[in-house]
């Protein structure tokens, strides 16, 4: 792994952790005050847009569009949240700034081992196949970067990316294969497989919300471990941590969060790849800072995705999953062309 | 000169001219070998299958006679999937071949950089938007094709190497999107067809598709054989074949033709996974390491008939498109070459 690959060395070229403790601060209150933000327009703006009385008065007539629109809204939220703080860390742990749980294949991994969890084992319960999620994703990653690790330089971003969509195409190929012997899975995900927060209501998202919380509250105390494993694995064991364990830690934390969004939403890719990387422009490389911050604009990336998804093309909707990636791609092009990490294999 | 001198010197040019004339016959046998197993697998997917036709019976239907559900089967099912089978492998095989070789990387194939998907969003767009069929969808795969590989060409720089590979990807994975944006709008939503246009399938063939694809392959191929006559000095990189007299003009065009063969071939079956991808690296292994054209033709159509066949019967009474075959089987083979390589030679 060389060490141009690692994002806290691109993002802050003089080196060291930046101490911007009033940007920061900054950072924290424009995030609230943009979930708040987006959420009430996420409300109120769609096919039918409604005014805020709408909202508040429960015996309005068109009460029950808010009713739909908050469930959505909430797994916008936690998805996002979820998506974005997965990919922060996993760009940490990986020290790769294309780490994503969708270019990693890790979402693909969830889907994959999802549908058979439907159409094999006959489980049609979100709280059955959420665990089935949470494999699929822990094997998608531990093979992904078993694979990417062969060879001299170790898993170099550009092994993992590759390995990654490899992996994502023999998982949606073998998905597909699945589905079409199966018309009733087929018709339950058919727009789950674009990856799509509509359609849902709270209950879904109660049910994977245990899931997400763990992750987030693993994933928040283990932010120290990330700027540790920052420095490169043999400084860190000589700092006196214990980097396997930490990175087990870190990455349960990663099939919590990944394995968890995509059971509720369906694959969503490159909200992992493009907050964690805004977020350091603004607020620097501590993970202290990082992490919260990723949580709160994936949270705000995907509600904004969505809202605009409803309106971009009327009379259609676009899913949230295609509108990430049409902003997600021209990100990675600029982080690819940017790089130097894609000289050498 | 003495006479011991001359011997020497004609058992030495004999030796030169062997070891000369060693590949070559080596490719010809090759190339007989892959031609015998293509006419093997391809009478085995006309032949054979849940409803089996015997040989006599099906040059009778051939040559006109009539033999009620025998000739249904063999005409509108069996014989045009076998021949769109070996046309797209054909070509698919080729331009795999192609990019391998001009771009110098295994990975550099047209599926894997989204050429594929570039020719089949474009060709998706003019079925679902504009209510198109036939020779306008063909030439919006070609429009569609060219104009991605042109975006990867230019956003990757002059000196790609695997940034070009990494780009590409990100290409593909946006297009995907795209093509199943475009069919989630579609009013009737088809698995297979979406699918098609995803994975590549040959379920949904005619004679009109399969004629357009072998009019175009008459003309691209030849073309081809025509420019291609500089490739292996192309092989050897940008700088010695410019010093060779082999401007990058020419590997421009040579690349050119292979993304109008890979969008043809898209027009009438989707972009069958990996094919591109698989057929030139095996044609070589096979030709002891010699980059080989035709070989990579061959592999490629004795992929997708293969592959179509095992599609079809491996599980009874679904008809799984083509593309998920290759697709299960090809992405583990490019997990392998990307975990070799890395050890070989990273």
């Amino acid at each position: 792994m060389s060490l141009a690959a690692a994002p806290s060395g691109e993002s802050t070229p003089t080196g060291g952790i930046p101490r911007r403790a009033g940007s920061t601060s900054a950072a924290i209150a424009a995030a609230v005050a943009a979930v708040v933000g987006v959420s009430v327009a996420s409300l109120l703006i769609g096919s039918r847009p409604i005014s805020p009385d709408v909202v508040l008065d429960a015996a309005h007539p068109l009460h029950g569009i808010a009713d739909a629109r908050l469930g959505r809204t909430a797994l916008a939220l936690a998805v996002g949240a979820a998506l974005g703080l997965a990919g922060a860390i996993m760009q940490g742990l990986t020290r790769n700034p294309l780490a994503d749980p969708g270019i990693l294949g890790i979402n693909a991994g969830a889907s994959f081992a999802m549908v058979l969890a439907m159409s094999v084992l006959g489980i049609s319960s979100l709280t059955g196949y959420l665990w089935f999620a949470f494999a699929g994703a822990a094997s998608a990653m531990v093979a992904v970067h078993a694979i990417a690790s062969f060879g001299r330089d170790g898993a170099t971003p550009v092994k993992l990316a590759i390995a990654g969509a490899a992996l994502t195409a023999a998982l949606s190929s073998w998905t597909s294969g699945v589905l079409l012997t199966d018309r009733q899975t087929m018709e339950t995900l058919r727009f789950w497989q674009v990856g799509t927060v509509g359609g849902r209501d709270l209950d879904v998202l109660l049910t994977g919300l245990p899931a997400l919380v763990v992750g987030l509250v693993l994933a928040l105390g283990c932010a120290r471990l990330l700027n540790t494993l920052a420095l490169g694995d043999d400084l860190a064991r000589g700092l006196g941590r214990r980097t396997v364990r930490d990175r087990l830690l870190l990455g349960a934390a990663v099939v919590l969060l990944a394995g968890g969004a995509t059971a509720l939403a369906g694959p969503i890719a490159f909200v992992g790849l493009i907050v964690p990387h805004g977020v350091r422009a603004v607020v620097g490389s501590d993970y202290g800072r990082v992490l919260p911050c990723s949580v709160a604009y994936g949270a705000v990336l995907v509600v904004v995705a969505d809202v605009v998804g409803r309106v971009v093309l009327p009379p259609t909707e676009v899913q949230v999953g295609i509108m990430t990636a049409v902003v997600g791609v021209p990100v990675f092009l600029w982080l690819v062309r940017r790089g130097r990490m894609a000289a050498t294999l | 000169m003495s006479p011991a001198l001359d011997a020497e010197l004609d058992s030495a040019r004999d030796a030169v001219s062997r070891a000369r004339r060693r590949p070559a016959r080596r490719h010809r046998i090759l190339s007989g070998g892959l031609v015998a197993v293509l006419l093997a697998v391809f009478a085995a997917r006309v032949l054979l299958g849940d409803f089996t036709i015997t040989i006599p019976d099906c040059f009778r239907i051939v040559f006109g006679a009539e033999i009620p559900g025998a000739s249904f089967i063999l005409m509108e099912s069996k014989l045009p999937r076998a021949v769109l089978g070996v046309l797209v492998g054909v070509a698919f095989g080729v331009s795999g071949a192609i990019f391998q070789a001009t771009l110098r990387n295994p990975l550099a194939s047209p599926d894997i950089i989204g050429v594929g998907l570039g020719a089949s969003a474009a060709a998706v767009f003019a079925i679902v938007s504009l209510d198109r069929t036939g020779m306008p969808v063909a030439v919006s795969a070609i429009v569609g094709a060219v104009a991605v590989s042109a975006l990867v060409r230019w956003v990757a720089g002059p000196a790609a190497g695997y940034r070009l590979v990494l780009i590409g990807v990100g290409v593909a994975a946006a297009l995907t999107s795209v093509v199943q944006y475009l069919f989630t709008r579609a009013d009737v939503y088809d698995a297979q067809l979406a699918l098609r246009w995803l994975t590549g399938s040959l379920n949904q063939v005619d004679w009109p598709a399969i004629r357009l694809l072998a009019w175009f392959l008459l003309v691209l191929l030849p073309l081809l054989v025509w420019v291609a006559g500089s490739m292996r000095i192309t092989e050897l990189g940008d700088d010695i074949s410019a010093g060779l007299g082999v401007g990058s003009r020419r590997t421009d065009v040579l690349l050119l033709v292979a993304v109008v063969l890979t969008a043809v071939a898209v027009a009438a079956a989707g972009p069958v996974a990996f094919v591109s991808f698989l057929a030139g690296p095996i044609a070589r292994a096979l030709n002891s390491g010699r980059t080989t054209v035709l070989g990579a033709a061959l592999v490629g159509a004795v992929i997708v008939v293969a592959a179509d066949y095992v599609a079809a019967y491996l599980i009874a009474d679904v008809n799984l498109p083509v593309g998920v075959v290759t697709g299960a089987f090809g992405a583990p083979f490019l997990l392998w070459l990307l975990a070799h390589n890395g050890r070989e030679a990273a």
